[in-house]
C-alpha cells in the first residue's frame, strides 16, 4: 500500500457491533410497520408539525455533524495544512455514512418517495426551491464522498480482493481516478458550501411560524458557519474515540493548531448572532427568560465555552479539554439547528410535537447502522493513520503552518 | 496567501455577504400581480349562519369520505379541522358574547409560498390564478405545509399511499361551467364565486355601505402579498380571532427567494468558485507532492 494509511483489523462481531446490529434490527422492523401503515401511526408528526426527527435529527443535524468531510478538506486542500491528511479519510469516511444515512432518511420520510426519481429530472425543477437546491447537492455530494473515499478501497483490493475480476478492475480503475481527483476534491468543498447554508435558507419562507429569535435573513450564513465548527467537531470527537477504541497514537497536537480556526468561526458565529439580534431590536427576547430564551442562552453558551477555552494554549494542547470542547460545539449545533427546525417552529397555538418512540427508534437505528458500517470498513480498509503521527506532522510542518510547539 | 487562494475565501465571504445583506437591488424580485382573469371566493362572515351546507357539498363534489368527529362519539361528518380528508370547514369563534363563523379553505395566495417551495411543481398556479395540486409530480416531502402561513395543505397521514389535500377552488367543476360546491350550496351567499376585481369592488361596498356592521379591512386584499379568497369580518371581531393571522403586505417566497436567486443568479457565483477551488487545490497538490518528494 502505498499510503500510510492502514486497516486496523481485529475481529469484525465485537460487543458493539452486535449491540449496533440488535438496535437496527427493531429499527428495521419498524420500517417495514411504517411502510405498511404510513407516517400516522408510527410518528408523532402531524398536519401542523409535518417535519420531525426524521428530517431535524437525520438529516438537518446529522449531515451537519457529518461535515467533518468538509471542514478537514477546506483546511487540508484549500488553505494547504497538509499536515493533516491523515485525517482525511477518517474524516470523508464518516462524511459518506453520514450523507448516506440522510439520504436514506429522507426516503422513509418521503410520504410518495415512488416519485421521487422524478427529481433529478431537470425538466420537472422549480428554481425558486431552496429544498430542490438542497436534495440536488446532497445526492450529488454522497456520490462525491465515496468517489474520494474510494481509493481506500482500491488500494486494499488491488492487493487482495475477493474476486479476481474485482482486484482486475481496481488496478482499471486507478490511474483513471487520480486524474478525475482535483475536480472531484473541489466539488467536494463547493457543494457543502452551497448545501449546507441552504438547509438554514430552507427556514426563510417560515416567517411568521418561526420564534424571533431564530427566523433572520442570516439563517444561510449561521448555519454554513455551524456546520463547519460541528464538522470539526465531529472529527476531533471521532478521533479520539478511535485513537483509544484501536489505541492508535493521540492526535492532540496535530488537531491543536486546527482548533485555533474553530475559535475564530465561532466567535464570527457568535458576533453575527448578537449584532443580527441587536440590528433588528430583539435582544430583549433573550432576557425574558421563558423556555425560548432559556434554549438560546443554552445555545450560547455551547458555543462561547469552548471558543473561550481553546483560545489558551494550555487548553488545546490538553486532550481531555479539546475532547469537551468538541462535544459542546456538537451539542451547541445539535441545539441551534433544533431549535431553527422543531423547538422555536410554532404553526400554531395549543399544537405540540415530541418524536414517538418509535421514531426515535428509526433514527437510533440509523446511527448503530453508522458505528457498524464505520467498525467494518476501518477493520477492512486503509483508512485511519497507522503510522506514528508524530513524524509526520514534522515532515509536514514547513507545507503549511510551522510545526506546533512541543 | 496565494492570490487564487483568497480568491476563493473572497468568493465565499461575498457569496455569504450578499446572500445576507445588500442585496443588490436589480436582483430584487418584482411583486406578483394576479392574472388578469383571476378568479377567487368572497366569504362574508357576518351572513353566515354555520349551517355546514358548504361542507356536505364539498365533500360530495370532490368525493371526499366523512370524518368521524372526535368530541361526539358517532358524529357522522364533524371534522375538527381541515385535513387530509377536508378541504373546507366552517368554525365558530366565541369570546363574550362575541359570536362568529369562519370558512376555512386553501385562500389561492398571489404570490404563494406552497407554489415557491415545492421542488418540482407539483402546485402551481394556473391561468386563473387558481393553485392547483398535481399528485403525479409529488413526493410527499410535506415542505408546501411547513411553508404555509395559513397552514392550508394537509397530509393523509394513515395511508400508506398518501396525498396532499387542499381545495382547489373546483377547478373541475369550473371548467364545466358550473360553480365551486360549497358557493352552489350556501343558502345565504354568506360564500360567493366571481372575478377578483369584481370581488374586491363588492367587498368594499359592504363595508362602505354598512361601516356599522363590518371590521373596517377586507382581509387578503394585500395581506402576504394578497389572496383570491377574500375576507369580510363583523364589526369589533379583527381577522386574528378569526384564524386568519396578520402577516403583513410581504409576499413569503420574497425574502427567501430574492436571496436565493441573489447567490444563485445564473449559477455564476457557483461557478466561479468551483474554477478557483480547482485551481487552488490543484496548486496546492503540486507544491505538496514536490515537498513530500523533498523530504525524502
Ligand atoms: S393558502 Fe397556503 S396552500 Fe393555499 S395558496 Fe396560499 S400558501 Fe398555498
Ligand atoms: S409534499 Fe408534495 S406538494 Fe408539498 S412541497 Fe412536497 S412535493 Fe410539493
Ligand atoms: S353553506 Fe354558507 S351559510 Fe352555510 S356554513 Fe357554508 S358558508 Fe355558512
Amino acid at each position: 500500500m502505498n499510503s500510510h494509511f492502514r486497516p486496523v483489523g481485529g475481529p469484525i462481531l465485537t460487543k458493539t457491533f452486535l449491540v449496533s446490529a440488535a438496535v437496527f434490527a427493531v429499527s428495521a422492523a419498524i420500517l417495514v410497520w411504517r411502510f405498511i401503515v404510513g407516517l400516522g401511526p408510527t410518528t408523532a408528526m402531524s398536519d401542523l408539525y409535518p417535519w420531525g426527527i426524521w428530517i431535524t435529527y437525520d438529516v438537518v443535524v446529522g449531515t451537519a455533524l457529518a461535515c467533518g468531510g468538509y471542514a478537514v478538506a477546506l483546511l487540508c486542500y484549500v488553505l494547504n495544512k497538509g499536515k493533516y491528511h491523515h485525517l482525511i479519510r477518517p474524516a470523508i469516511l464518516t462524511s459518506a455514512l453520514g450523507y448516506t444515512l440522510a439520504g436514506v432518511s429522507v426516503i422513509i420520510d418521503l410520504g410518495r418517495y415512488w416519485n421521487v426519481w422524478k427529481v433529478p429530472l431537470l425538466w420537472n425543477w422549480n428554481r425558486n426551491s431552496i429544498l430542490l437546491e438542497v436534495a440536488i447537492c446532497i445526492m450529488s455530494y454522497v456520490v462525491v464522498l465515496w468517489i474520494e473515499l474510494s481509493p481506500a478501497f482500491i488500494e486494499k483490493w488491488e492487493e487482495d480482493a475477493p474476486w479476481q475480476w474485482l482486484r482486475n478492475l481496481s488496478i482499471r480503475i486507478h490511474p483513471w481516478l487520480n486524474k478525475i481527483l482535483i475536480p472531484i476534491l473541489a466539488l467536494g468543498i463547493l457543494l457543502p458550501t452551497m448545501h449546507q447554508s441552504s438547509l438554514g435558507s430552507m427556514m426563510l419562507i417560515a416567517m411568521h411560524k418561526l420564534h424571533k429569535l431564530w427566523h433572520t435573513p442570516f439563517l444561510p450564513l449561521l448555519f454554513l458557519l455551524s456546520c463547519i465548527v460541528m464538522g470539526y467537531a465531529a472529527v476531533v470527537f471521532e478521533t479520539a474515540l478511535a485513537d483509544s477504541v484501536f489505541k492508535l497514537p493521540r492526535e492532540t497536537k496535530l488537531l491543536a493548531p486546527l482548533s485555533v480556526a474553530m475559535v475564530i468561526v465561532l466567535f464570527a458565529y457568535l458576533a453575527v448572532r448578537i449584532a443580527d439580534l441587536a440590528y433588528r431590536g430583539r435582544l430583549g427576547l433573550i432576557f425574558r427568560f421563558d423556555f425560548y430564551s432559556f434554549m438560546f442562552l443554552l445555545e450560547m453558551a455551547l458555543f462561547l465555552t469552548p471558543a473561550v477555552l481553546l483560545l489558551f494554549r494550555r487548553f488545546r494542547y490538553n486532550p481531555g479539554v479539546e475532547f469537551v470542547c468538541a462535544m459542546m460545539m456538537m451539542a451547541g449545533g445539535l441545539l441551534y439547528r433544533f431549535d431553527a427546525f422543531l423547538v422555536g417552529f410554532k404553526p400554531a397555538p395549543g399544537w405540540n410535537y415530541f418524536p414517538s418512540v418509535p421514531e426515535m427508534f428509526v433514527t437510533f437505528g440509523l446511527v448503530a447502522f453508522e458505528v457498524m458500517a464505520y467498525l467494518f470498513i476501518v477493520k477492512t480498509f486503509p483508512i485511519l493513520g497507522g503510522a506514528p503521527h508524530a513524524a509526520a506532522g514534522t515532515a509536514h510542518g514547513v507545507a503549511g503552518v510551522p510545526a506546533p510547539g512541543r | 496567501m496565494s492570490v487564487t487562494r483568497r480568491t476563493v475565501l473572497k468568493g465565499m465571504a461575498a457569496a455569504a455577504a450578499t446572500s445576507v445583506t445588500g442585496v443588490p437591488k436589480a436582483l430584487a424580485r418584482e411583486r406578483k400581480k394576479p392574472p388578469a382573469d383571476a378568479v377567487g371566493m368572497l366569504y362574508d362572515a357576518t351572513r353566515c349562519i354555520g349551517c355546514k351546507a358548504c361542507m356536505v357539498k364539498c365533500k360530495e363534489v370532490n368525493h371526499l369520505p366523512p370524518e368521524p368527529g372526535t368530541k361526539v362519539e358517532g358524529m357522522y361528518d364533524a371534522p375538527d379541522d381541515l385535513s387530509g380528508y377536508t378541504k373546507n370547514v366552517i368554525k365558530l369563534y366565541r369570546e363574550g358574547d362575541k359570536v362568529s363563523y369562519m370558512k376555512a379553505q386553501c385562500m389561492h395566495c398571489v404570490d404563494p409560498a406552497c407554489v415557491s417551495v415545492c421542488m418540482i411543481s407539483a402546485f402551481r398556479k394556473d391561468k386563473q390564478g387558481i393553485v392547483t395540486y398535481d399528485p403525479a409530480q409529488c413526493v410527499g416531502c410535506r415542505y408546501c405545509m411547513m411553508a404555509c402561513p395559513f397552514n392550508i395543505p394537509k397530509y393523509q397521514w394513515d395511508v400508506a399511499f398518501p396525498k396532499i389535500v387542499k381545495c382547489e377552488l373546483c377547478r373541475h367543476r369550473l371548467a364545466e361551467g358550473k360553480l365551486p360546491g360549497c358557493v352552489e350550496a350556501c343558502p345565504r351567499e354568506a360564500v360567493i364565486f366571481g372575478r377578483l376585481e369584481d370581488l374586491k369592488a363588492d367587498a368594499k361596498r359592504r363595508i362602505a355601505a354598512e361601516p356599522g356592521r363590518y371590521y373596517p379591512k377586507v382581509y387578503g386584499e394585500t395581506d402576504g402579498g394578497g389572496t383570491q379568497v377574500l375576507y369580510l369580518s363583523a364589526a369589533g371581531i379583527p381577522f386574528e380571532k378569526l384564524g386568519l393571522p396578520d402577516i403583513g403586505d410581504q409576499p413569503l417566497p420574497e425574502l427567501s427567494e430574492t436571496l436565493q436567486h441573489a447567490v444563485y443568479q445564473g449559477f455564476v457565483a457557483p461557478i466561479v468558485l468551483y474554477g478557483a477551488l480547482g485551481i487552488v487545490i490543484y496548486r496546492n497538490r503540486k507544491r505538496q507532492s514536490g515537498e513530500e518528494e523533498g523530504d525524502k
